[in-house]
């Protein structure tokens, strides 16, 4: 991809848009571009329906329903616009939350610019991007506990081995070439295997994982 | 822009789709606004008592209607007069800047008609019910007429309270009225006592005495209803003003002061960051921890968390990982799957992993050190790595206990393994794997 691409940021606190924008100009190089930005949930609405940016950076946290919000209110409107989760937020639910209303990815707000550049070019390529620690709600969302409700679809409800495998170098802070070469695989299996996940994670309608999200402080 | 396998199209257009997304939170607030408005009386463009206004609103009916099932109500038997004296006295009234509801002289009308109507007919019905109920019908329904006026000045009462603090200048008006409601009220018995002249003594004192007792519950039911429901309110005035004086408490011991030290340690990145950091995991803990503020559960005794010894892995990992960060300062991201109970040769790989963590800290040369820790059925696994400089395993001089007892050692002891993949310039990993005692259930 030569031409920029053009992101959206969403989030309610200005003067971390600020500080998002400045980071991602002078270190990117001209491979993003930010084309506008929002801080409440109807601005953000507002400007992505009329800017139609290819990837939207979207905080997960923010008042009249948060990052999910405006996924669901711009999802089917504009099916091709993309998100990318970007939150300071530790809580599961938020983050299970994101996901499974649309988002193609989680990062957390600690990244380094130059990674964040690299999800963002991710997503923008259809690409899912897991964050280590999405990885660790996936792997403990999805693991089978002694009274696990029972598999409706194992297509959607089961992790294969190998997705396991990935998921787990993931959340130990491999990247993806990383993985490539600890599996013996190329690097695009490994992105086909979390997109996989990802579907999974959106679809899959295993009791456990809308529970476990919920309860997972509890243990 | 090239799409992947899966699209969006697929997420969207899939059955049930929308099933399976996970409910928001129940904490989130917008979720309240949704549903029907809750039920409040209300209190402008009110006939009687707001009640079937309110119901109108909650049901999202013409208000006609309410009130027309009401007058049917009282027509078969005075059902609707109970209902609505009910509805009167246990629903609240809504708060003093509610919207104001239009007050159409067509509408109120209509809804005098209902009720004289429904009144007419009641009366009317009740000839055909038998002498007993004719005979009180007429004095019940002036009975109830008093403790409708009377309750009303109830209602306005409550207002002036609102909106001054004291009994407003409506005083001696109010108190006219409340003496009208008062004498109807004891007006309506009397009839009724009168109609019981036929009983004998003992049986009319009796009647008279209950009449009575009747009398003042009715007149004084909303004052006793009004102080129970003050006195909740009192308390949870009271639970939010300690709450709030808990926050700000917090926030100056916490955050500001860890603000103040960084303004004077802004020459020392090294140090800000270091300080940051802590901040952020106190507030954090603070916030989302088990018994933290964002949780809804009830708060344990304040620093009874602080201190203790963790009782489970995930708690123990935390723990040592803050330690690690605070003294070295760097960065940990900690990944942990699943949790278990704490024993003692878990705390032995938690303090190896610890150390692998403080040799990353040290050696590594880089800022950041990823933790993941996985809870098998029969083992935890953990790993701790770094992209730091890497070292040659075999050039590693024996005198070096930093990886031969404290890891190596360690987990040996306890019936673990420990396998270690670096190389110059490459990053360093700690593999740890630590068999559990008892394959518990989680």
């Amino acid at each position: 991809m030569t031409d920029a691409v053009r992101v959206f940021l969403v989030d309610d606190h200005a003067l971390f848009r600020a500080g998002v924008r400045a980071e991602l100009e002078s270190i990117s190089g001209g491979e993003v571009e930010i084309i506008g930005e929002a801080g409440s949930v109807a601005e953000a609405v507002a400007g992505i329906a009329k800017l139609a940016p290819a990837v939207v950076l979207l905080d997960v946290h923010m008042p009249d329903g948060g990052g999910a919000e405006v996924l669901r209110r711009v999802h089917t409107e504009q099916p091709d616009v993309v998100f990318l989760a970007l939150s300071v937020s530790d809580a599961a639910e938020d983050v299970i939350a994101v996901i499974r209303a649309g988002a193609r990815g989680y990062v957390t707000k600690t990244i380094s610019s130059s990674d964040l550049v690299g999800a963002i070019k991710r997503v923008a390529d259809g690409d899912a991007v897991f964050s280590p620690r999405l990885a660790g709600f996936v792997l403990d969302a999805f693991a089978d506990r002694p009274g696990a409700a029972p598999i409706s679809d194992p297509e959607l409800d089961l992790l294969t081995p190998r997705e396991r495998d990935v998921l787990r170098l993931l959340a130990r802070g491999y990247a993806y070439k990383e993985i490539a070469s600890e599996l013996f695989i190329s690097v695009k299996t490994v992105e086909t295997h979390v997109s996989s996940v990802l579907r999974k994670t959106q679809l899959s309608n295993r009791y456990e994982l809308s529970r476990w999200a919920t309860d997972r402080r509890l243990v | 822009m090239k799409h992947p396998s899966i699209t969006w199209d697929d997420a969207i257009v899939s059955p049930g789709a929308d099933d399976l997304r996970v409910p928001p939170p129940a904490r989130r607030e917008e979720e309240e606004n949704t549903g029907p408005p809750k039920l409040y009386r209300h209190r402008t463009g009110r006939i009687v008592g707001g009640v079937a206004g309110g119901i109108a609103e909650h049901l999202g009916v013409r208000v006609l209607w309410v009130r027309a099932v009401f007058a049917v109500l009282v027509a078969l038997g005075g059902a609707g007069i109970a209902a609505y004296a009910m509805l009167w006295l246990f629903v609240r009234q809504e708060s003093q800047d509610a919207p104001v509801h239009e007050d159409s002289g067509r509408g109120r009308q209509q809804a005098i008609a209902l009720l004289v109507l429904a009144c007419a007919l009641a009366f009317a019905l009740s000839n055909f019910a038998g002498p007993a109920v004719s005979r009180y019908g007429a004095p019940l329904i002036i009975v109830l007429a008093g403790a409708a006026v009377v309750w009303r000045e109830a209602d306005a009462a409550q207002r002036k309270r609102w909106a001054s603090g004291v009994v407003g200048k409506g005083g001696t008006s109010g108190a006219l009225r409340v003496a009208f409601g008062t004498l109807l009220v004891l007006g309506g018995l009397v009839l009724v006592l009168i109609n019981g002249r036929s009983l004998g003594l003992t049986q009319f004192v009796v009647l008279a005495v209950v009449v009575a007792l009747l009398g003042v519950a009715v007149l004084t039911l909303p004052w006793w209803l009004r102080m129970v429901r003050e006195l909740g309110e009192e308390r949870r005035a009271r639970i939010r003003t300690e709450e709030r004086a808990e926050i700000a408490a917090h926030l100056h011991d916490s955050v500001l002061q860890t603000l103040a030290l960084i303004q004077k340690q802004s020459e020392s990145p090294r140090e800000v960051a270091r300080l940051a950091r802590g901040q952020e995991r106190q507030l954090r803990t603070w916030l989302y921890g088990p018994d933290g503020y964002g949780r809804k559960s009830v708060p344990t005794e304040p620093g009874a968390a602080e201190g203790a010894e963790p009782d489970t892995l995930g708690a123990a990992l935390e723990q040592a990982v803050s330690e690690v960060e605070d003294t070295f300062a760097i960065e940990v991201e900690q990944v942990a799957v699943g949790d278990c109970e704490l024993d003692d040769r878990l705390r032995a790989a938690v303090q190896a992993t610890r150390e692998a963590m403080v040799n990353a800290a040290k050696h590594a040369g880089v800022r950041q050190v990823s933790l993941y820790a996985e809870v098998e059925d029969d083992a935890v696994a953990l790993f701790v790595r770094d992209r730091g400089a890497g070292f040659d395993p075999d050039a590693v001089s024996e005198d070096r206990h930093g990886v031969a007892d404290s890891i190596k050692g360690r987990m040996a002891r306890n019936g673990g393994e420990v396998r270690i993949r670096t190389g110059l310039g490459e990053g360093t990993e700690v593999q740890l794997r630590m068999p559990r005692a008892v394959v518990a259930g989680r």
